[in-house]
């Protein structure tokens, strides 16, 4: 029996892989259910590695190259691609993103309306990752709980892990020496007027930000990043920030409703590089930062290689 | 260089945020060699558990020197000291009264007002100001021993809009530390600043920002050495005709 403290979305993709090699499993989370649950329920949900390699570490960028098909084994997700645009007078930030990044194209402002007809007209140029999707991380991690159930694991809730575990996956709950939270902060709107089918990332040099559809016209707007590890809801400059930015966007969303806010304590290590790392007899899955969904497949085959390194993947 | 009494080697101060990772920070604070960082206290926060972005700071063996940045009243910029002080255990502070959301230019009357009453509780005041002179000398009557103008508005990237303001700065207020804050893009605008006459420069965004920091950080470090050389060597004038630098006596001159 292997034992997992955590049942957010490293500790689930974790049990999910052990389980596929055979392993039995159980996995321990002090909250009563997914919902509200540290960072993955608030996540964005962008599989979005070549974008994300403006900024991470090329190693991110390596990690979250198969989250892709990892996640449509068993929740869907949305294989359309990310937008990218700047306002004009931020087109500098445009360049500066396409010589930092791989795998995009540059588009014209009639290939953006081509894309997105409802940001026809309202940007002249843009980039596009063809090969980036997302998923809607609230469905995709009860998917995943139902996967791994269906596999044999155990998940209890409400419960506090025994001291000793095998595989310790609780963000900065784990209190590992050396990670620190990054705070952020995200808005769910109902934006039933304006359509966008896939990730659209709007570059600003003050505040970047992406809406991500949900469908049904429900949106994900994200996400702050600060150097903090205060808890509790989201600022005022917060939501002016990432409100202002999709009004920016399109002027419709001016006329959405806030469907909820949410912020989460992201854990991240000195480089903001993951770490499967070992710590006397437990492992430990940590340092997420902001790539959770992304980077959990690969993690957590890791983890699983060192727990089960006799057993293959039995497929 | 001397500011409030301490002795100062580095003449490149760096800014500590917007980089991709604290380990990239570090990675440029080493490559630049530099001896004084600047903190945010508005933006970044830390409810005491240890894990903070503060204690990393901390840990650097660097002085840290915290802004007031985000701060739009005098009232604000001052509270915003007094936690500095708390945190840091420290009397300086970088003071910043921003006027303007857009440009993020200072508002220099909000500036004088809180450089008074910081000055009289005690604080060491780095103000961020114009290149205004009438505005640093008020600054100066505050009681404030070092001035920072800036080259352009924040983050900017723009690079000295206006050379001749910071000329005449040197020349107005020849034994006060002056340092170039804000508006700094590239090597060659932080050697510029340099080369007028300026203490030190304090940049951030031209850093962080950069495709690969650690070495934008030394880049800089290097041209504000050369900067600083070049302006101590006495440079030659200008002149408007040509004159060779080989001699031209004795070169045959066949009609």
């Amino acid at each position: 029996m292997i034992t997992i403290a955590g049942a957010g979305v490293a500790g689930l993709a974790c049990g999910y892989e052990l389980a596929k090699r055979g392993e039995k499993v159980r996995i321990f989370d002090r909250a009563p259910g997914l919902a509200g649950n540290g960072c993955s329920w608030f996540a964005g949900g962008m599989l979005a590695p070549w974008c994300e390699g403006e900024t991470a570490e090329p190693e991110v960028v390596r990690l979250g190259a198969g989250a892709i098909n990892w996640w449509a084994q068993f929740t869907p997700v949305t294989r359309r691609g990310t937008l990218v645009v700047a306002p004009p007078r931020d087109q500098a930030e445009l360049a500066r993103f396409a010589r930092r990044t791989e795998r995009h194209r540059s588009v014209s402002g009639d290939e953006i309306g081509h894309l997105e007809g409802a940001l026809s007209g309202r940007f002249s140029s843009g980039l596009f990752f063809e090969d980036e999707a997302h998923l809607d991380p609230r469905q995709a991690l009860t998917d995943l709980v139902n996967a791994v159930k269906s596999l044999g694991v155990e998940i209890l809730w409400d419960t506090q892990a025994p001291d000793r575990v095998d595989v310790d996956c609780r963000g900065m709950h784990a209190h590992l020496p050396g990670l620190r939270a990054v705070r952020g902060e995200m808005a769910l709107i109902h934006a039933p007027d304006v359509h966008l089918t896939r990730t659209v990332r709007l570059l600003h040099p003050r505040v970047p930000v992406y809406v991500v559809p949900r469908g049904d016209g429900y949106y994900m707007l994200g996400a702050t990043m600060v150097e903090s590890d205060a808890p509790g809801p989201v600022t005022i400059r917060a939501m002016l920030e990432l409100l202002g930015a999709a009004f920016a966007l399109h002027p419709g969303f001016a006329e959405a409703q806030i469907v909820e806010t949410g912020s989460g304590l992201r854990p991240a290590f000195d480089d903001n590089i993951p770490r499967v790392q070992w710590r006397g007899e437990t492992l430990h899955v940590n340092g997420f930062y902001r790539h959770g969904f992304l980077i959990a497949p690969a993690l957590a085959r890791a983890a699983a290689a060192h727990l089960s390194p006799q057993r293959q993947e039995a497929s | 260089m001397l500011i409030y009494g301490t002795e100062i080697s580095s003449r490149l101060l760096l800014g500590t945020a917007q980089y991709p990772s604290p380990k990239v920070l570090k990675d440029a604070i080493s490559a630049s060699h530099c001896d004084i960082i600047t903190v945010s206290l508005r933006r970044e926060s830390s409810a005491g558990s240890g894990a903070g972005f503060w204690d990393r700071l901390r840990d650097l063996n660097v002085q840290i020197l915290p802004n007031t940045a985000g701060c739009h009243t005098a009232g604000e910029a001052i509270t915003t000291a007094h936690m500095a002080r708390e945190i840091f255990g420290t009397t300086w502070i970088k003071l910043e009264v921003i006027g303007h959301s857009d440009t993020l230019q200072p508002d220099v009357f909000g500036l004088v007002e809180a450089a008074q009453e910081l000055t009289r509780e005690g604080f060491q005041v780095f103000p961020y100001t114009t290149d205004d002179l009438v505005v640093g000398e008020k600054l100066i009557a505050a009681g404030c021993e070092v001035l920072m103008p800036w080259g352009a508005p924040i983050g900017s990237g723009q690079g000295l809009r206006n050379p001749d303001a910071l000329r005449s700065m040197r020349a107005h207020f020849p034994e006060l530390p002056l340092i170039v804050d804000a508006g700094i893009g590239r090597p060659s605008d932080a050697a510029r600043a340099m080369e007028l006459g300026c203490d030190a420069v304090l940049l951030n965004t031209a850093v962080a920002k950069a495709g690969d920091p650690a070495v934008m950080a030394q880049a800089m470090a290097q041209a504000v050495e050369a900067g600083r050389r070049g302006y101590l060597a006495d440079p030659m004038p200008k002149r408007d005709m040509a004159v060779p630098s080989t001699p031209v006596f004795g070169i045959a001159e066949l009609a």
